[in-house]
């Protein structure tokens, strides 16, 4: 099929308007990071605050993903590059054995996977991961 | 109430008194994301599990907000503090409003 400078110049344009579009997708969660922490400050790279992830997820329709945090309240997980960022939101309660969890999750593509902790003093740790994913799980 | 909803749960049935103990849950639910189409194209609406909690005689030990991006039949794994002998209740809420629940009692070894 012959390409016409009018069909090569369209196709430049949408490969470069799909390499802007992640970062549309990274405002979007940190919104949801600033809703999950009132605003305040999160102290990154994790003191306290371990992420599990699997460098290379086989299949992104279910990912194994664990958080601990020893002393939080609350721990949240999102997938920056999903759909929709957030994952999950465990809220410690006064019987939990320790501040850890494990699922599975779904992922999209490569991408971060990062956890926010609620720390019991109030402060907020971060910690991401970068997993990539063979198989898209997201329904596409 | 959607269909073929199971919950399974792994506790221990003993404990000593102040044990940590771990727990497994597992709940048979599609969890539609609400990002897939049908073979005509239109989206399948979402409807998945949208929040987990496990009680101890009525105490909270955890509670999950879940979003869509949680796996088909959603595994969760944690640990709780066993004071006393009593009942592990474990509740999931549905999108479409159903409640699954599943309780296991523990014994003091």
């Amino acid at each position: 099929m012959e390409f016409s400078r009018r069909d090569t110049l369209a196709l430049g344009l949408g490969a470069a308007a799909l390499t802007v579009l992640p970062f549309q997708v990274n405002a979007a969660a940190d919104d949801f990071i600033s809703n999950f922490t009132g605003g305040a400050d999160v102290i990154e790279g994790g003191e306290g605050l371990t992420l599990t992830a699997p460098e290379i997820a086989e299949n992104g329709n279910t990912v194994p993903v664990a958080v601990e945090a020893a002393g939080a309240t609350a721990i949240m997980v999102l997938a920056m590059g999903n759909p929709v960022p957030g994952v999950a939101t465990f809220n410690f309660g006064e019987l939990a054995g320790s501040q850890s969890a494990s699922t599975r999750i779904r992922l999209a593509g490569t991408q971060d996977v990062v956890a926010v902790a609620k720390m019991a003093d109030g402060s907020f740790v971060k910690v991401g991961r970068t997993v990539k994913v063979t198989i898209g799980g997201c329904g596409g | 109430m959607a269909k073929g909803v199971k919950p399974r749960v792994k506790a221990p049935k003993k404990a000593a008194a102040g044990e940590t103990v771990t727990l497994k849950t597992l709940i048979s639910h599609k969890m539609e994301s609400g990002q897939r189409k049908n073979k005509d194209g239109s989206v399948i609406p979402r409807s998945i599990i949208n929040r987990f909690t496990c009680a101890f005689n009525g105490k909270t030990v955890i509670d999950v907000k879940m979003e869509p991006a949680i796996s088909t039949n959603p595994y969760f794994e944690f640990e709780a503090v066993v004071p006393e002998a009593g009942e592990f209740q474990f509740t999931w809420y549905d999108d479409d409003g159903s409640v699954y629940e599943t309780a296991k009692k523990v014994a003091i070894a």
